[in-house]
């Protein structure tokens, strides 16, 4: 686990809503193809720390940010163009927003909106981006019908398929399991076991088993800092910060 | 009186007040039907639809003209008035800069939906029918003919109802894109999508209902229209064979004439009032239909 | 083939420029009546009567008739439409009755001006000729009204419609009857969308022409009794302008009309916002 490369890491990363501070000084370097979760109380700025690793937040007017993120050791703020980054860096909301079209037009809308057009290599990104996501046994027979039409947790595997299908390297979940029954839940866990080999994920979640089960590294977020980062295990085991012990065994939060 | 009693009146007052507006939509359609009918049935309703004459003085009732007349002014608006005002509502709800929109452009559009009609059409008599006398006069083949070269006619009639109907257009898109769910738009561009690609693959698909809508009604609006179309449109009751040409209404057929009709030749535009009728209660329905839709899947 | 980010600017330049021709053709519009029309608008113009069928002298009847026939008309429809609201939204608001009394509504509000006035003039003017003296004030009001009900139904329906639960129970609970529920609590705080509607109807009443021109006479006459004939602002300045020809006059009442637009709404504002901080404070 030591030879791990450094994939996502941050420099003294500060947000601002308005004169709200949300995040506060965060510095941490996420590992290539491991999974990362980040887990802590509501409003411990987690998502929003999520949300910066692909600019999303660049939708929210008044938001401001100090610091600095590299992917790969390249800025993502000033030397990333926002389309290029969003394209390697993907990610899973946590309702699944599944757009108002067919299953395969939900898949093939990434690829075709940067340029995709030969229906042959749709069809092919199509298939495997929906075997990658454990659904393509479940959908391949009604692939034109509206993705509305599938249940919660199958929708949220199409959404995910549909990140896969830009081929990005990293991959950002926010609370994927939030709004899904155990099964589908359980589900959803395996398949991110299956995407670490390829991708890196970063995983925003409440549920502490999920974060134990699933990662192999955990950052605790409270009041915007990082309280405590490090291997999983360790962190659930062996809490070096009594606030981080105080959360994991259920006593706030 | 005794408070169950009372209770009971208010009821029944408030009930006879709902009651008003059905009530004088069927007087409204009974009243029309019945002071037309007899043209139609006295000269047969083929005749009256479809006859290319409009003479009341020789009994020639053909309302044709003033049909093509309407399609023609309606089509016109709604080919210059759409692709504006769907532009501009997506503009207003997705790019524009919040206090220029709160501070110009929504007080320009309110202001705009204010504006009567006739006033408009003062608008349209001085400026853009001149325009298009100058620009009539050009070619040569129309110079001599004054129902083609005055400048009154489909195209100052159509440039005129496509302002007029901008702020219907703008509003109904706006609020239909405006609720298209966020987490359409954060879906697209979490995907390397740009701001317009999202735009115009996911949130125009997913509010189109509501445009198309917005569209119908925009189409019942010229329909409807009458004091700025006779101002402009030149007002001859022929079947127009060019853009340039005079035309005539059904809306403008009505206002016209009536002030000086008697007998059968007012009933002819009654019956020119059914059309009318008809052809919106098409229209809107079709609109009412789409929003009840909208609605109902949200 | 563009690449998307050409793409995405040729299509914001595109809308920008879309919202600025919307924005200059309202300018062009008013700009341009303005400009040639106030320099006529005098103190004198305001306060003097027509001559030669309006080719000459002010607009005063028609200012005074504009106003009894907006008044007359709003008394006739306002009280209807609220209650009609009120009934549509706390009584029934449900089953097919209600159903079918929404579909009149809404039908009512997409017929054309001119249609009312057919029957207008079919109803009020001929019809009922003994009590409405024909074609008169009284007749004008009376069709005005009932265009501008569906306006006056829809947006009280709003109104009452987001009043908050909360204050409906908390009435009920104090041993108020629905009656008293409705008239004390629900329809004071539902007031601010009502009076939006009344300005809105004030607006359609004021503009209207094509449904007057069958039934309101035309007389440039102050009307002395609700059943004489009479004119309105927007009505002379059709005449003015296509039957005179005096289009500097025309210019002149078209600014009066524009200026009345604009203070309607200006007026309506105030008051709203008025309402508004009262409510909330």
């Amino acid at each position: 686990m030591d030879n791990a490369q450094i994939k996502i890491h941050t420099k003294d990363l500060n947000l601002f809503y308005g004169d709200n501070q949300a995040l506060k000084s965060v510095n941490i370097q996420v590992e290539e193809k491991r999974v990362t979760a980040l887990i802590g109380p509501s409003g411990c700025g987690k998502s929003t720390f999520l949300k910066t690793l692909n600019r999303m937040n660049d939708l929210i007017p008044y938001v401001k940010i100090h610091g600095e993120i590299y992917l790969d050791n390249l800025n993502c703020y000033q030397d990333y163009d926002i389309v290029e980054l969003r394209k390697r860096v993907g990610m899973v909301f946590q309702k699944p927003n599944p757009f108002p079209m067919s299953i395969y037009d939900n898949i093939a809308y990434g690829p075709r909106v940067h340029g995709l057009k030969a229906k042959a290599a749709l069809h092919d990104i199509v298939e495997r981006s929906l075997r990658k996501a454990a659904l393509w046994e479940e959908v391949k027979d009604r692939l034109k019908h509206s993705a509305l039409g599938l249940s919660g947790g199958q929708q949220q595997r199409l959404c995910i398929a549909r990140v896969l299908a830009v081929e990005p390297e990293v991959v950002l979940m926010d609370e994927p399991t939030s709004a899904l029954d155990p099964m589908a839940t359980l589900k959803i866990e395996d398949l991110v076991q299956e995407l670490k080999s390829n991708y890196t994920i970063i995983i925003v979640t409440h549920n502490m088993q999920q974060a134990a089960r699933t990662s192999d590294r955990t950052a605790f977020f409270l009041h915007g800092e990082i309280v405590e980062y490090g291997a999983t295990e360790k962190i659930f085991n062996v809490p070096k910060d009594k606030r981080t012990e105080d959360y994991i065994t259920g006593r706030f939060g | 009186m005794p408070r169950k009693l009372r209770e009971r009146a208010y009821k029944i007052i408030l009930f006879a007040s709902a009651l008003t507006a059905l009530l004088v939509i069927i007087m409204i359609g009974g009243f029309i039907f019945k002071e037309g009918m007899p043209v139609f049935s006295k000269y047969g309703l083929p005749q009256v639809l479809f006859g290319g004459k409009w003479q009341p003085s020789t009994q020639l009732y053909g309302l044709w003209p003033m049909i093509i007349g309407s399609i023609y002014l309606t089509v016109g608006a709604l080919i210059l008035g759409v692709p504006l005002g769907v532009l501009t509502a997506i503009f207003l709800a997705e790019l524009a800069p919040k206090r220029l929109v709160a501070l110009v452009i929504r007080p320009a559009i309110e202001l705009l939906a204010g504006i009567p009609s006739v006033v408009y059409g003062l608008f349209g008599m001085v400026i853009v029918v001149p325009a298009i006398r100058a620009l009539a006069s050009k070619i040569p083949a129309y110079a001599e003919d004054p129902l083609l070269s005055s400048g009154y006619g489909i195209i100052a009639g159509s440039i005129i109802l496509s302002i007029m109907i901008l702020p219907t257009i703008i509003n109904i898109s706006e609020d239909a894109i405006r609720s298209v769910p966020a987490e359409y738009k954060e879906g697209s561009l979490a995907l390397g999508a740009t701001h317009w690609q999202t735009i115009y693959k996911v949130m125009i698909p997913a509010a189109g209902s509501g445009i198309i809508a917005a569209v119908i009604l925009g189409m019942g609006r010229a329909i409807g229209e009458t004091m700025a179309i006779i101002m402009v449109a030149g007002n001859a009751p022929i079947i127009p064979d060019s853009i340039f040409s005079s035309v005539r209404s059904l809306t403008g057929n009505i206002a016209i004439e009536m002030a000086y009709s008697s007998g059968e030749h007012t009933q002819a535009l009654f019956a020119t009032g059914i059309v009318l009728f008809v052809f919106i209660m098409i229209v809107n329905s079709f609109a009412l239909r789409i929003i009840k839709r909208r609605v109902k899947n949200a | 083939m563009l690449k998307p980010r050409t793409t995405e600017k040729i299509a914001k330049f595109i809308m920008w420029v879309a919202a600025i021709l919307t924005v200059t053709f309202l300018v062009l519009v008013l700009g341009y009546i303005l400009l040639n029309g106030l320099p006529k608008v005098s103190w004198e113009f305001l306060t003097t009567e027509p001559e030669a069928m309006g080719a000459k002298g002010g607009i005063f009847s028609t200012i005074i008739s504009t106003v009894i026939f907006t008044l007359v008309t709003l008394v006739m429809s306002v009280p209807v439409g609220v209650l009609a609201a009120i009934y549509l939204t706390e009584y029934m608001s449900r089953g097919p009755v209600a159903g079918v009394i929404r579909f009149g509504t809404d039908a009512l509000a997409g017929i054309p001006s001119i249609v009312f006035g057919l029957f207008g003039f079919a109803f009020f003017v001929v019809l009922l000729k003994p009590v409405t003296g024909g074609w008169s004030l009284i007749s004008g009001s009376l069709t005005a009204a009932i265009m501008i009900l569906p306006t006056i139904i829809r947006t009280t329906e709003e109104a009452i419609k987001a009043v908050p639960v909360s204050y409906r129970e908390g009435s009920y609970a104090l041993g108020a009857t629905k009656w008293q529920t409705v008239s004390r609590t629900v329809l004071p705080s539902a007031l601010p969308g009502i009076i939006t509607g009344v300005i809105l109807g004030i607006g359609r009443a004021v503009g209207e022409t094509a449904a007057l021109l069958l039934t309101l006479g035309g007389s440039l006459f102050i009307p002395l009794s609700l059943t004489e004939p009479a004119s309105t602002m927007s009505m002379h300045l059709y005449k003015v302008a296509m039957e005179v020809g005096a289009m500097d006059m025309a210019f002149a009442t078209a600014s009066v009309l524009i200026i009345s637009v604009l203070l309607i709404n200006t007026g309506a504002n105030v008051i709203l916002s008025g309402l508004k901080r009262r409510t909330t404070a």
